[in-house]
């Protein structure tokens, strides 16, 4: 098994910041915005965005959920192993609000396709944007693209990006795994 | 993620203490789920499930109705007084009739002890028993368990009192193997009659007086008393039951704590309790009754994930 950096800790702040930068051109002051991460990993992310915004950009009151779509899937019976469920957490009602989906990596696209269903639960957006730190391009799925994305990423089936993160890996990294 | 360590759940007796666990964090979610003002996930979308229902039920019937619908399952229903076992067909051949017509799981109640078992050797589908006889009713003693454990934090070191009609009762059975893997204290309470012979070889206390059972306990089970089950009196009036193991206002006043009321319904008021008891904060009846369909669709959720999809 072999381990590439493809991301240090400087390049993953540099992107970040891009990435907050790019979110505010688009959503202002984020009065009918809303950031839902991803669990289990979208939500580092999501957190650290939602940090920087506050405490570099001073953007005010900033909503931010979590969302689990392990009984979303579409791979239920299909996987080996039973996937964990984790907290679905959002206590503001997303109807007519501006939803920025927030993940690590985006590879086959079947993970976003299950939170565009799972968002419904929570009532109608008035529009849905993707952001991913990683994108790996040539191994979608599905029709679905990222509107802000850290990095693109050319692997193939058998590499695996990797995303640390500061709070849960002790550092923050992006690496490509080849097994 | 771990998973269940069995294939049907025919009776807590069978499923481990990790399997609990695994239910009762996976019920967590669902009850997330259910109080969302959309209830439904499309987790069992390609699953079908019968419930055959042998002998007659409201609660458990809707709790599993529920459960299923909100997991997007099919589901068919079946009630022993409307169909063919009234003309003598045998238990397998009727559940072999609906599973020709690919069911992959079964939620059966039925009046004899076992009958999950026996029908979990003689056909290829998911089982689940909702109540056989008198031996278990497992999805209600998780629920039981469960409100428990959300009510105290914890059921490890609760002392808990199951009241009543223990003899006819597969909730209690069932109730005294959940709460003693998870660590409880069990004891249990009634009418010499109607407490089984060698009960305490179960490794639960038996006591005869309530109020020493109540002063004793952090939560009190009350049992209805299962008339429907009585071939001969067991006590004398339903009047001397209720002033012996009634539970009434005055006597949990007299204790120097605040106990959990619980009943897995349905309730006789003013046998088993009154109703200012009944209605009261103590009482966690409606809780028991809203995790029963978080408990039953992270049974059904863990079940159905064994499955084999290619055998159909």
């Amino acid at each position: 098994m072999s381990q590439k950096v493809l991301l240090n800790a400087t390049e993953v702040n540099i992107a970040l910041h891009r990435l907050a930068c790019q979110l505010i051109e688009n959503h202002d002051t984020f009065s009918n915005t809303v950031l839902i991460g991803i669990q289990p990993r979208g939500i580092f992310l999501a957190e650290r965005i939602k940090s920087l915004l506050e405490t570099e950009y001073k953007v005010k009151n900033i909503e931010l959920g979590y969302l689990d779509i392990t009984f979303y899937r579409d791979d239920f019976r299909r996987n080996d192993k039973l996937i964990e469920a984790n907290r679905t957490n959002i206590d503001f009602i997303v109807e007519d609000k501006k939803v920025v989906f927030i993940d690590d990596v985006l590879y086959t696209g079947r993970s976003i396709r299950a939170a565009l269903t799972a968002i419904q639960s929570f009532g109608r957006p008035l529009e849905i944007e993707l952001l991913t730190f990683i994108d790996r391009r040539f191994s979608r799925h599905l029709p679905i693209q990222p509107d802000y994305r850290g990095r693109q990423v050319d692997a193939i089936n058998n590499e695996k990006v990797k995303v640390c993160w500061k709070e849960n890996d002790g550092l923050d990294a992006v690496y490509l795994i080849n097994s | 993620m771990s998973e269940l360590s069995v294939k049907h759940l025919l009776g807590i007796k069978y499923i481990t203490e990790a399997d609990i666990q695994l239910i009762f964090e996976t019920a967590d979610h669902f009850k997330e789920v259910i109080n969302r003002s959309i209830k439904k996930v499309p987790s069992l979308r390609d699953i079908t499930i019968a419930n055959l229902f042998f002998e007659n039920s409201t609660r458990t019937r809707l709790s599993f109705e529920l459960a299923e619908k909100r997991l997007s399952a099919d589901v068919v229903n079946f009630s022993s007084s409307s169909s063919s076992v009234k003309k003598g067909e045998t238990l397998v051949d009727t559940v072999n009739n609906i599973l020709s017509m690919k069911v992959d799981m079964v939620v059966m109640r039925h009046p004899n002890p076992g009958a999950g078992v026996f029908l979990s050797k003689h056909i290829n589908a998911s089982i689940i028993n909702a109540g056989d006889g008198a031996h278990e009713h497992p999805t209600q003693a998780l629920l039981d368990s469960y409100s428990i454990r959300e009510r105290l934090g914890d059921v490890a070191g609760k002392n808990v009192v199951i009241v009543g009609d223990i003899l006819h009762s597969r909730v209690a059975l069932s109730n005294i193997f959940a709460l003693k893997k998870l660590g409880a204290n069990v004891k249990v309470c009634g009418p010499k009659t109607l407490l089984p012979k060698f009960i305490d070889s179960l490794g639960v206390g038996v006591e005869t007086n309530l109020q020493k059972a109540l002063q004793w306990c952090d939560v009190a089970n009350m049992l209805r008393v299962q008339k429907e089950r009585m071939d001969i009196s067991y006590f004398p009036t339903n009047r001397e039951y209720t002033q012996q193991f009634g539970l009434n206002k005055k006597i949990l006043n007299s204790l120097d704590k605040e106990i959990v009321i619980m009943h897995p319904g349905p309730i006789n008021r003013g046998v088993e309790m009154t109703s200012d008891v009944a209605d009261s904060k103590q009482a966690i009846i409606l809780n028991q009754v809203e995790n029963g369909v978080a408990i039953r669709m992270a049974v059904l959720y863990l079940l159905a994930s064994k499955i084999d999809r290619n055998e159909n």
